[in-house]
């Protein structure tokens, strides 16, 4: 279980998250859609704190933290609570594919190196990649090096996995497959906040979506009262332009 | 003019080169010392804690901007008079201990400079799976810096090798104090420094291969 209440973010003067509030369930995969510079990537990066919140309550499962007076041992407590997908991967550029699904595994799970290398190993075959165990990034291409990063996410068994635009930064040629991994992360049953422009995908996958717009969440539903009965004239007007 | 002595200076080969261990050992004991510090230095430059962060500018500006042989000087000659325990501590160690503060100051800038180039991404990507500070510092970002930092810090280290001959100077018998000895019993001054001058050249040409060794190491993560 999720619940965020009261999250604020502020970058100088301008408001980038505004009381945001937010359950999120068990196994439940929500997606985040709205126009760009509406806080949705930052949302994302203030829940495990690569942006600093300024006020609000973050739950994940049995860790509570206050944004306002976060201590080191919570934000991290938070970090190891969730798995991150990045926009532009983030591999660890020094580290093999199989090196850098273990990291975590070694230096913050404290698993013995044969154990997680074990369960690297499975979770690169999960992703299809088992022959690029020892590659490194730069060796892979744009949609490996993605496979790579959720794969790295979903080592974790963490409670929630974080999806920032994983698709983004792709060559056309390699979003399907990066798409392809994400719902087999879905079937498995993990709670996934994802922030997207693939609303095809989105409406497939989601058993909810919020759109944001000014650093709020103006409206959530199913995909199919978001898609095909859009209420707020801001959520109808971006519908309208994405779907070109 | 007179001839060069070839056989005087085939003589003083082995005889200087029993004292290439003492010179090495100098050197790597240096740099080891050196890149820790240099290291500790850099990264403290990089997060800056109040107070230390001056202190440490404080050193590196001292340590830069004073040479070498006048820090040997002061250290070894001049402090033990104002601190007294200090009048045990030998020219070996003197040397060892003005190499490490006065590369340290050096290295310390070109490691910072390589830990600001390493990618905003991975220090957010070793952030989001939990690790410390000094984890991701350990195992991800000083990594990635010393592949760009690698070839000036041997070319520090050639630089501290070639200083350990200052060493000479605190009364300590290595290759170049050496040299002077024997010169100084058989007038055969430039044979006697001409052996010492190759000597070091040649250690310092195979530093140079070990160096493209290194560079291909550190290099083999970022080959497409």
């Amino acid at each position: 279980m999720i619940s965020i209440t009261g999250l604020t973010k502020t970058f100088g003067e301008t408001p980038v998250l505004d009381q945001i509030d937010l359950d999120i369930a068990e196994g439940e995969r929500v997606v985040i859609i709205g126009p760009s510079g509406t806080g949705k990537s930052t949302l994302l990066r203030c829940l495990n704190f690569l942006d600093r919140p300024d006020a609000g309550k973050i739950t994940i499962g049995d860790l509570t933290v206050d944004a306002a007076r976060a201590r080191k041992a919570e934000i991290l407590g938070l970090r190891r609570r969730t798995g991150f997908v990045f926009q532009n991967y983030a591999l660890f550029a020094n580290k093999t594919a199989q090196e850098n699904i273990m990291e975590a595994l070694v230096t913050v799970q404290r698993l013995p190196k044969a154990e997680a290398a074990a369960r690297a190993q499975a979770v690169l075959a999960e992703t299809g990649l088992a022959d690029k165990a020892n590659s490194y990034p730069a060796a892979l291409s744009g949609g490996q090096q993605q496979r790579v990063g959720i794969g790295r996410a979903m080592a974790l068994n963490a409670e929630l996995m974080l999806f920032d635009e994983p698709t983004s930064a792709l060559d056309p040629e390699w979003v399907g497959e990066v798409l392809d991994l994400m719902r087999r992360v879905a079937e498995q049953k993990q709670t996934m906040l994802i922030v997207t422009h693939e609303m095809q995908f989105a409406r497939e996958i989601a058993d909810r979506i919020l759109f944001m717009h000014s650093g709020k969440i103006v409206e959530q539903g199913t995909p199919a009262e978001i898609f095909d009965a859009p209420q707020d004239p801001r959520l109808q007007r971006f519908l309208a332009r994405v779907s070109g | 003019m007179q001839a060069l002595d070839f056989e005087y200076m085939l003589g003083l080969v082995p005889v200087i080169l029993g004292y290439v261990p003492l010179t090495l050992g100098m050197a790597a004991a240096g740099m080891v010392c050196a890149l820790v510090l240099a290291a500790l230095l850099a990264v403290e430059r990089v997060i800056r804690v109040p107070v230390l962060d001056w202190l440490v500018v404080l050193f590196i500006s001292f340590f830069r901007g004073t040479p070498l042989l006048v820090q040997l000087f002061l250290f070894y000659y001049g402090l033990p008079q104002v601190v007294s325990f200090l009048t045990r501590i030998d020219g070996v160690t003197a040397a060892i201990l003005g190499l490490t503060l006065h590369f340290a100051a050096y290295m310390a800038e070109s490691i910072r400079a390589a830990i600001i180039g390493v990618d905003r991404s991975q220090w957010e990507a070793a952030q989001s799976i939990g690790m410390t500070q000094w984890q991701l510092m350990l195992r991800i970002i000083l990594p990635q810096a010393a592949r760009v930092a690698a070839p000036t810090l041997v070319n520090y280290f050639i630089d501290m090798l070639k200083g350990t001959s200052l060493a000479f100077t605190l009364g300590v018998t290595e290759m170049m104090g050496a040299a002077q000895k024997e010169a100084a019993g058989s007038f055969r001054y430039f044979e006697a420094f001409l052996v010492v001058a190759v000597i070091y050249w040649v250690m310092v040409e195979a530093l140079s291969q070990g160096q493209k060794w290194l560079e291909t190491y550190l290099n083999k993560a970022f080959v497409r």
